[in-house]
């Protein structure tokens, strides 16, 4: 791919002239379809580093915490999580080196697993806005725009919000009327509805925390299910403490999610799990007109003490 | 143990002694609900249970009391989580359960005819307390030549069972060595100093001995090179691992180090033993 | 018992005498993907299924099991005493199976029923169980079942292995218990010698289609504590996010935790899966961590089925190259490139 070769050489030289002290972006993985996050510390090995529109993980999740100097690949919504790591003080921004990639969307790499249906892609080839598909005695040219991500089909920031390096020309923001269009329609449900809807959502949920691990936000160093002294939750796969888990992770995730979509790409049991985190964000920009990660100055709504509040509890 | 491992047998609290000033430590003294239990119950200096409190949980405990010792159990129980803080809540004629007896116990056959030189620190003293009444027991005492004990704690109100220390200094049959690491008593009438200092003034010999070494970990670390110098080979120098545990039984699989699990496997291991397992613990 | 026939026309008449029986299981696609359920309806089975994406060891081995039950109301006679209660091990078939996952139960087996203990609720469930495997005839790229003592015909662990062969299956009773129920369902009709050609065939083909190899061969001789102490952990742990679902997924993991659930005067303690790619897995109360770091955790993954379990058990890795990890870790962290670097490094 066109980044590929730019995510090469930008690396290779903030590498070289110690800039950073390592990178953290994507390699080739094994199966189609499929990269996997790496650490690169050498000048030399930059030819690693790998973008197609598989990167589906969002890297910022790996920098909590590290002490080092790091250039790191960001599409969009990373850098929109990268900047909330630097509001909420888990790294500063002098560590970073952001080597922006202007984001056309990841594909869905199970919407296209889905399709197949018991064939298996044996080779998956990028072209112009195609996705070639190829396997046992079968060969689809897929519309790359068709199989994009739940969360990039409705992308508003594609472009990354703070960078030190771009890999190319900065992409077109979609311009759609309303990016919340879904979440209307599980507000319009009636109450009890809108129970069994959620209900149903997380009915296989095996509660391994795939989609907490996979996000960003998630850097508590204890996660209040894993607390026992007070126990909050219980451990078992009862659908309460399920539902509890799932509702006050997103309810920590409130005006500070990005809708990444990491969540839902690390879910061994494809459940929505952004249907949770969405409403919250929809609320957050309806109620504050925020959206998370925008800037680097603005700590996130629900973590903000005004004293000109406009609501006489808080004041 | 029951047909099923994991069902406990119901036990009632007898007796709960207070036993360090931080009240932080205390011993349950346990009677079986069924005499067939007690029956069927047979221990070994070494071993431990899952002391198991209906609503909150099972905790790995060292066995404190010996076997020779009928028609109760000892455990002494330092309060760290839920279920310690529920215990040490819990009165006298409360009911629990009691799981085991588990694991291994310290080498008794490979010891017998030998001298044993025990190590303790702090609360890691309750097998150890078995395995002392164990071999001052007329029917053991003379299984085993030269007792020596040196056993440590912080400070004089923390250290364990001190009537029975008191007890066993007084005995001809036993050479007592007790130390705090500071106190302001000025009538402290025994050692005052870090327990591997004290075994390095008091143990000049590994001649046809074994050590048996209980204690936190840093009480360990110096040891262990006091005890290699005075020529104890790490076959003789035996210690009894702490992991998190839930089964207890070998099979629910977190107190692994490398391929042996603490519960089952131990939690008693010769140095030379844990000298070929990763420094996973 | 020689090899039999059952015409595909007539399998659902042949789950439905199995049903009189038995509680049924077959694999069935709900939410985009398989798992073993109940059977319903005999007519609506499809067996056309590349593998359930969790795997079957739940059937022996519930996420969520309640072990024992108690009573805290004082009022009660045996208030506090810890009781179990009755549970259902009514016979069961499971159609359809994979040959690796009825494999990953005998790896399994020797950790739940162990010289000195016996896991109560595995052993009993397995004793109900009946297993009618599915032979893979069109096994994945990710497939790697021939390395690690398994294959995709593989017979072991099984009570009756199917070979889809068209129109027909042949099956083939593996144990005394498989024949049993053959003959209750009155699967009788012996197979022809040309089915019999057709279906080794098949077989024949589906061990070369296997495209994916590890290699095992050092792993015996080499030292647990050198690979423990070996460069690469570091590397191949970083992108791991340390979600469970490698070990939520896998037909040989085996963990649990125990917890105590109370709703006012009643409790249960209940057995969870748990994961050793959690801190709180080896988390000690007093705070003290052997496995605090993330490589750690990772490292005992892969140490445990690879290393400590062919060492404890000399009963091979405890990984029967099933690809579920390999294809749905979200980092892609390849079980397959572990056995390269541990078998080779």
């Amino acid at each position: 791919m066109r980044y590929t070769d730019k995510i090469r050489e930008i690396a290779k030289k903030i590498l070289a002239d110690k800039t950073v002290d390592l990178i953290i972006g994507f390699k080739r993985g094994t199966l189609p379809m499929m990269t996997e996050p790496v650490t690169v510390r050498d000048a030399e090995k930059t030819d690693q580093l790998y973008w197609d529109s598989f990167c589906n993980m969002n890297l910022a999740n790996y920098l909590p915490k590290r002490e080092e100097k790091i250039g790191i690949v960001a599409k969009g919504c990373d850098s929109r999580n990268i900047a909330v790591h630097i509001v909420e003080n888990q790294i500063k921004r002098e560590q970073l080196y952001i080597i922006g990639v202007p984001c056309e969307g990841m594909v869905d790499r199970r919407k296209i697993i889905s399709l197949l249906g018991d064939k298996e892609a044996k080779e998956v080839i990028e072209s112009d806005g195609e996705i070639i598909v190829k396997g046992e005695g079968f060969e689809h040219a897929l519309k790359r725009n068709d199989y994009l991500q739940d969360n990039c089909m409705r992308c508003m920031h594609r472009n990354p919000v703070i960078h030190d390096a771009l890999v190319g020309d900065l992409v077109e923001e979609r311009k759609e009327p309303d990016p919340y269009d879904d979440v209307k329609d599980i507000e319009e449900m009636g109450s009890g509805e809108k129970w069994e809807f959620f209900l149903d959502l997380i009915k296989d949920c095996t509660r391994c925390y795939a989609c907490r691990n996979a996000c960003p936000l998630c850097y508590c160093p204890t996660c209040f299910v894993d607390e026992s002294d007070p126990q909050w939750v219980g451990k078992s796969i009862d659908p309460t403490d399920t539902m509890t888990f799932h509702v006050l992770r997103a309810f920590h995730c409130a005006g500070r999610c990005t809708d990444c979509g990491a969540c839902e790409q690390a879910c061994p049991v494809d459940i929505k799990v952004r249907s949770f985190t969405r409403k919250l964000n929809k609320d957050v920009l309806d109620l504050y007109g925020s959206e998370a990660g925008l800037s680097i100055e603005e700590r996130p709504p629900l973590d903000t003490y005004r004293p000109d509040d406009y609501d006489a509890f808080i004041r | 143990m029951p047909d099923n491992p994991y069902l406990p047998y119901p036990v009632r609290i007898q007796q709960i002694i207070t036993e360090t000033e931080d009240r932080n430590l205390k011993t349950f003294k346990l009677g079986f609900l069924n005499k067939d239990d007690e029956e069927q119950f047979k221990y070994i200096p070494g071993q431990f249970c899952e002391l198991s409190m209906a609503g909150k949980g099972e905790i790995p405990i060292g066995i404190a009391s010996s076997p020779t010792e009928k028609g109760f159990l000892l455990f002494t129980v330092n309060k760290t989580g839920v279920a310690t803080k529920y215990l040490h809540n819990m009165d006298e004629g409360g009911i629990i359960g009691v799981r085991g007896p588990l694991g291994n116990w310290f080498p008794w056959k490979e010891m017998e005819g030998k001298n044993v030189l025990v190590i303790g620190g702090g609360f890691a003293f309750t097998t150890l307390r078995s395995s002392i009444v164990y071999m001052l027991h007329p029917e053991n005492r003379n299984r085993f030549r030269d007792i020596t004990l040196v056993y440590g704690a912080r400070s004089p109100g923390l250290l364990l069972y001190r009537k029975e220390l008191a007890e066993w200094e007084k005995r001809n049959d036993i050479h007592v060595h007790i130390t705090v690491d500071a106190t302001d008593d000025p009538d402290w009438p025994y050692n005052v100093g870090f327990v591997p200092a004290v075994t390095e003034q008091k143990i000049k010999t590994s001649e046809n001995s074994y050590a048996l070494v209980c204690g936190p970990p840093i009480m360990i670390k110096f040891t262990q090179p006091v005890l290699e110098k005075v020529g104890f080979e790490p076959e003789r120098i035996i210690m009894s691992l702490e992991m998190r545990m839930k089964c207890g039984i070998g099979i629910c699989g977190r107190c692994n180090i490398g391929d042996k699990y603490v519960c089952k496997d131990g939690p008693v291991f010769s140095l030379a033993q844990l000298n070929e397992l990763p420094k996973e613990y | 018992m020689s090899d039999k026939v059952i015409k595909k026309e007539e399998l659902p008449n042949v789950l439905k005498i199995l049903k009189e029986t038995y509680e049924v299981f077959v694999p069935v696609k709900e939410k985009g993907f398989y798992r073993f359920k109940v059977l319903e309806d005999e007519n609506k089975v499809d067996l056309n299924f590349t593998n359930t994406r969790l795997s079957p060891k739940s059937l022996l081995f519930p996420q969520s099991e309640r072990m024992f039950e108690y009573s805290l109301d004082e009022a009660d006679e045996d208030a506090y005493v810890i009781k179990e209660p009755p549970k259902d091990y009514a016979p069961t078939v499971v159609v359809g199976m994979r040959p690796c996952d009825a494999k990953a139960l005998r790896l399994v087996d020797v950790n739940f029923v162990n010289p000195e203990f016996k896991d109560p609720w595995w052993a009993r469930r397995l004793e109900s169980l009946t297993l009618i495997g599915l032979g893979c005839k069109e096994p994945c790229s990710t497939c790697f079942c021939t390395s690690v003592n398994c294959g995709p015909f593989n017979e072991e662990g099984l009570d009756v292995l199917l070979f889809d062969l068209g129109k027909n299956y042949m099956a083939r009773a593996i144990t005394e218990k498989g024949a049993q129920l053959l003959k209750l369902a009155g699967v009788s009709e012996d197979a022809t010698s040309d089915l019999n050609k057709q279906a080794e065939e098949s077989k024949a083909k589906a061990e070369k289609q296997i495209i994916s190899h590890v290699p095992t061969d050092k792993l015996k001789e080499k030292k647990a504590i050198d690979l423990f102490d070996a460069s690469f952990w570091d590397e191949v742990a970083f992108a791991c996010l340390n979600c469970g679902t490698c070990t939520f997924l896998c037909p040989t993991c085996w963990c649990f935790d125990i917890q105590d659930e109370v709703n006012k005067k009643k409790g249960d303690r209940i057995r969870n899966w748990d994961s050793c790619m959690f801190p709180l897995f080896t988390l000690h109360a007093s705070g003290h961590n052997p496995r605090s770091e993330k490589v750690q955790r990772v490292r005992q993954r892969f140490m445990h089925k690879l290393k400590y379990y062919l060492d404890k058990y000399d009963n091979g890795v405890a990984c029967v190259g099933c690809g579920r990890c390999v294809n749905y870790c979200p980092v892609n962290i390849d079980i397959r490139e572990v056995f390269k670097l541990m078998n080779e490094t």
